[in-house]
């Protein structure tokens, strides 16, 4: 049985060793964006895709018991409030942002569509 | 060894940066991140006249020392007064610190026994498996009481500041920030239908088995305090007040905290006249035991609970 433990420490050392990538890039695309809501983008990637993998890492390690159902609770949490409060954050931005122009291009779907068309005859 | 550098070869280098940043001669983020410079406030001059006009009636009034004598009598009292109390205290501060014992000594209050009572009859004599809880809810009752008495008056002081009246609060909510603020959002609304329940739950769950394990009256009420916040941002102040008003947050603490006083009156006049207690401790362990501990937690987390949102609904909009 010792090699099972060693397997799953093992993974279990890769899925935290990941998560952590994840919060790496996640804080350098923090603090190298300029914009608000691209800024916001990097620190969702933590938000979500890191803690998921972090906690994944810990459930294996430790094993599967009552714990780990609460470690997964925090987890599925997670995953509802942190891409709720982004929106929110994301449309606060929107509906209050002075420099609008200079942000965002506002497109019709038929337009894009014509555009994407014409690139298209292009190549 | 590596090679000397020049000035402007060292400037460029990533460690040249890194100890501008340390001691703060450069902000890295100065100019890189979006940001907006504060402006200077400048006062209308209409509103400093009267700030002015206000300030020299006050003192032509009130602090005209030459024509009255009361205050004059009052003024030299004050300062005679003020240096004898002063010195009152200094004296009275010192002799209690020459008292104090030495240093390491052996008789010093961290070594009495109260600790080690603590932990071998803590379960036996407050039935609590939490030795925590049962340390502030059953030997220092008395302080966790002032502790929510503390809260109620924070809430008090809070609602005497902030409450608005209906017909200034209308204005004022228009003239808000808060008018940009999302609201109806049914991504929110969504998320709070499905997280709101758990998170009561949850609270509930933290205040009733404070005694069996980590938890308690003020996180539990903390939680349940978030979670009603949670829903007031979803779904707004008209479908909160069919439920919470103030008349609900005065009933919610007044009977939280007269429960509290009244219980841990009856506990202390027991326990201090060794009289039988009528609450049984029960079987540590289950739901239902630790006697007076269960109540008091409850008590504490709705105080906890109610001055959460109090809070909340005051700083938003000035009333419930």
């Amino acid at each position: 049985m010792a090699v099972f433990e060693w397997i799953r420490f093992v993974i279990g050392g890769v899925l935290l060793l990941c998560g952590l990538g994840i919060f790496a890039i996640e804080m350098l695309g923090v603090y190298r964006f300029r914009y608000v809501l691209n800024r916001m983008h990097a620190a969702a990637m933590g938000d979500t895709l890191g803690i998921g993998f972090s906690i994944v890492g810990l459930i294996v390690m430790n094993g599967f018991h009552l714990t780990s159902l609460k470690l997964f609770l925090v987890v599925a949490f997670l995953w509802f409030s942190s891409p709720t409060s982004s929106h929110l954050i994301a449309r606060l931005e929107f509906t209050t942002d002075e420099a609008r122009e200079e942000h965002y291009r506002q497109v019709e779907l038929t337009e894009l569509e014509k555009e994407l068309a014409q690139k298209k005859e292009e190549v | 060894m590596g090679r000397k550098r020049t000035p402007e070869e060292y400037e460029k280098t990533v460690s040249y940066r890194l100890r501008q940043w340390l001691d703060g001669s450069r902000d890295p983020f100065l100019g890189r991140v979006e940001m907006k410079p504060q402006e200077l406030f400048v006062e209308p001059q209409e509103l400093r006249d009267r700030r002015e006009e206000d300030l020299e009636r006050i003192h032509a009034r009130a602090y005209d020392m030459h024509s009255n004598t009361r205050l004059q009598k009052f003024h030299h009292f004050y300062q005679a007064f003020s240096v004898l109390f002063c010195l009152i205290l200094v004296l009275t501060l010192l002799t209690a610190v020459s008292w104090l014992p030495t240093v390491g000594a052996s008789e010093r209050p961290v070594n009495n026994e109260v600790a080690a009572r603590y932990i071998e009859k803590g379960l036996q004599e407050t039935g609590s498996v939490n030795i925590v809880t049962g340390m502030i809810l059953d030997y220092r009752a008395f302080d966790t009481l002032g502790e929510s008495h503390v809260l109620f008056a924070a809430t008090c002081t809070v609602l005497i500041l902030l409450r608005e009246d209906k017909k200034r609060g209308r204005a004022r909510e228009d003239a808000s920030d808060r008018l940009y603020e999302p609201k109806n959002d049914l991504i929110l609304q969504t998320a709070a239908r499905m997280l709101v329940p758990p998170i009561i739950i949850f609270g509930i769950y933290v205040i009733l088995c404070g005694h069996l394990g980590p938890g308690g009256g003020f996180s539990g009420g903390a939680v349940i305090g978030a979670g009603l916040i949670l829903y007031l941002c979803a779904f707004g102040f008209a479908k909160t007040e069919r439920f919470f008003t103030a008349k609900t947050y005065r009933v919610m603490s007044f009977g939280a905290l007269a429960c509290y006083s009244l219980s841990k009156c009856y506990s202390f006049y027991t326990g201090a006249n060794e009289i039988e207690s009528v609450i049984p401790l029960g079987t540590p362990g289950a739901i239902l035991s630790s006697g007076l501990i269960f109540v008091l937690n409850i008590c504490v987390g709705v105080v906890v609970a109610g001055t959460m949102y109090t809070f909340y609904c005051m700083f938003r909009k000035g009333g419930y």
